[in-house]
């Protein structure tokens, strides 16, 4: 297919259309709302359940009952609501139900504002709503890739039995860029529910199917949650997705972020090239299973200092940029949030200060010895 | 609550009532578009609440989220700005802890109806004596013209591109049947009569909906060939007939009208004074 222009959340839209999704229900808010606009056009275009339930708790109970059935269905949301249907997350985990999330995430906490944020990683990847579950976590950082990651996001929704979270600040879902779809038919990626024997499907020739989250029995209640963490074990063996940029032995300093912030990084790294500094960059793409060992490799390789971790937050995958790095070199945080996209200019400014300190401390120890 | 000492000089003329109780400079301008009904509402309310005559310091406006929800943001009292939905548990939260504050939530068919469609049945319920006035636009306005509970059958939205397929809610009948004492509906091109619909159910002692019929223009007017504001009004206008009227009136000739004035008012006992009652008879055992 041609590659065309679009907005990011149309992009989302037609993708989850591409991917087979056949139920789509949502709550309006910004600034996601285009998602719901254009599939309340195009859903019933192929035959598909659009509905705009009364509330985002309303939408997460819907997705549960609506996933029962075996279709692929989805919703995207931002923040506020994202929040509001962490209850029913939880309720899907548990019950082993294959749901895609998306969460256009805008600047909180509270009603916060509208322009974009990443302050929602912990709330996606440490489990927002309560019990032992995780959420298989992905992060577009252009409309092309939020389009892969949401056919993926059904897939892997389906493999695991397990809900998945898209998540992109806000940009994602409002900047317009050109992006190319699979030739698929909508149709065509449908799921077969004669396979899906887990679904509420009638009985016909086999006993009947319970879908619940409930065991009040403690030892069913653990045998679930191990069954589950299982299911997060094979994740950390088969999902860790991550992109490199520029990443060589040469590098001094490696930054590690996620989404529309590494792409500002990789500005920040080009310009720093052309004046002869090398840094690299981590870009994870899964943000549970994160990609532990792969940062180590990468930031343990002599040359670098630091480790830089940039995010439009005050600082929250760094947490998991530490531990993936288990003190092997010192990780720093660089974070701009309200809203507010951090410039070049001023990541360029925290790598070269982070730099000439390194250089400062490598000639002052010098001199010491 | 920070007033300056000129806003707090009584106001010299009629016209100036309104401008009395803003927050000058601070919030203003307002995020309405021009000819937006809400500010009509805004007016009519101030002047109701002057002619009762409260003490500023005496009341609490409380909202959600919405375009209708700013509104408490721009005048001078005690305001809450909340949560999409659930203005009304926070208004029941300051009530029941301060019966003596004059609480009153302004909201928006989407705000009170959908996310908060709860909460509002059960302050109806509870007949807690707060003073809510809904402003029904028919759409939710602030986040682009979706369709709203309030939103007809067959009308569009951007969320109903071929026509709403849902039914809508009656908000009087659901406040009267949910259990609320006080329950009017007023119209924006009908001002003289909103204020009075407004003074009462400030005055009175119970849950009090006042439903106000909005233009959204921008929205739902565009999209359902409705044209501009003053059309819209006219429509309203055209449309509207009294409760006196309405009773000799088939349920097919009140299809499609507007039914305004005092809906439903009964006497009930009130609940923070019921529990009080609870308090005081456990003092004198
Ligand atoms: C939990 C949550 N979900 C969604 C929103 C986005 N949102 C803000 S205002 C609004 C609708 C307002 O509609 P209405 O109450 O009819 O008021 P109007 O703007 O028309 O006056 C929505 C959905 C939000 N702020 N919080």
């Amino acid at each position: 297919m041609a590659r065309i222009l679009m907005k990011g959340n149309e992009a989302i839209a037609e993708a989850a259309i591409r991917a087979g999704a056949e139920g789509y229900f949502c709550y309006p808010i910004t600034p996601q709302s285009e998602v719901a606009e254009y599939l309340a056009k195009r859903m019933p275009e192929v035959g598909g359940v659009f509905l705009q339930g009364e509330s985002e708790v309303a939408v997460g109970n819907m997705l549960f009952g609506a996933a029962s059935t075996g279709k692929r269905v989805f919703t995207t949301s931002s923040s506020p609501g994202i929040s509001l249907m962490q209850e029913a997350i939880s309720y899907i985990a548990g019950a082993h139900l294959p749901v895609v999330f998306v969460n256009i995430m805008r600047a909180g906490p509270g009603l916060g504002g509208i322009l974009p944020a990443q302050s929602d990683y912990f709330q996606s990847v440490k489990g927002g709503g309560h019990g032992d579950y995780r959420l298989l976590v992905l992060a577009p950082s252009t409309v092309q890739e939020a389009v892969d990651l949401m056919m993926l996001a059904f897939d892997l929704a389906d493999k695991y039995l397990n809900p998945v979270m898209v998540i992109g600040d806000g940009l994602i879902g409002q900047m317009m860029e050109a992006v190319e779809f699979p030739d698929s038919d909508p149709k065509q990626n449908r799921v077969n529910l004669e396979e899906r024997k887990w679904a509420a499907t009638g009985a016909k020739g086999r006993d009947p199917v319970i879908i619940k989250s409930l065991f009040l029995d403690p030892l069913e209640l653990e045998e679930n949650s191990l069954l589950m963490d299982k299911k997060y074990e094979q994740m950390k063996k088969e999902e860790v997705r991550y992109e490199l940029y520029k990443v060589s032995a040469k590098n001094e300093l490696l930054v590690v972020s996620y989404g529309t912030v590494a792409r500002i990084c990789q500005t920040v790294i080009d310009e720093l090239e052309s004046e002869g500094v090398s840094v690299g960059l981590f870009r994870p793409i899964t943000l549970f299973p994160f990609p532990e060992k792969e940062i180590y490799r990468e930031a343990k390789k002599k040359n670098i200092k630091t480790v830089l971790t940039v995010e439009m937050s005050t600082g929250q995958m760094v947490e998991d940029v530490e531990r993936a790095i288990i003190g092997a070199k010192p990780v720093k945080f660089f974070g701009r949030t309200g809203g507010i996209v951090p410039n070049p200019e001023e990541i360029q400014g925290k790598v070269l200060e982070l730099i000439g300190s390194m250089k400062k401390r490598s000639t002052s120890s010098r001199k010491r010895k | 609550m920070a007033t300056t000492a000129i806003e707090k000089k009584a106001p010299k003329q009629k016209s100036d009532v309104v401008l009395h109780y803003l927050r000058p400079g601070k919030k203003l301008p307002h995020v309405w578009c021009s000819g937006c009904g809400i500010g009509v509402v805004m007016g009519t309310y101030i002047r109701a609440l002057d002619k009762i005559g409260w003490d500023r310091d005496s009341v609490s406006m409380v909202s959600g989220i919405g375009c209708s929800s700013r509104m408490p943001v721009y005048m001078d009292f005690h305001s809450l700005h909340t949560t999409h939905g659930r203005a009304l548990p926070f208004a029941t939260g300051i009530k029941f802890n301060r019966p003596d504050m004059n609480v009153v939530v302004i909201t928006g068919d989407g705000d009170a109806l959908a996310i908060g469609g709860n909460h509002f049945i059960h302050a109806c319920r509870r007949n807690i004596n707060i003073t809510a006035i809904l402003i029904n636009n028919n759409i939710y306005g602030m986040t682009g013209g979706q369709g709203s509970p309030t939103t007809p059958g067959n009308a569009f939205s951007t969320t109903t591109p071929y026509g709403n397929s849902e039914k809508h809610f009656d908000p009087c009948s659901l406040a009267a049947a949910a259990g609320a004492t006080y329950v009017a509906r007023g119209s924006v091109h009908a001002v003289p009569q909103l204020e009075k619909l407004i003074k009462a159910g400030l005055e009175h002692v119970g849950f009090s909906l006042i439903e106000v019929i909005t233009n959204c223009h921008t929205y739902y007017g565009r999209l359902n060939h409705q044209g501009d504001a003053v059309s819209m009004l006219r429509r309203f206008k055209e449309n509207s007939v009294s409760v006196a009227k309405s009773k000799n009136m088939t349920p097919e000739e009140l299809e499609d009208k507007i039914v305004l004035g005092v809906i439903h008012e009964v006497e009930k006992t009130e609940f923070c004074n019921e529990y009080q009652k609870v308090v005081d008879s456990l003092k004198r055992k």
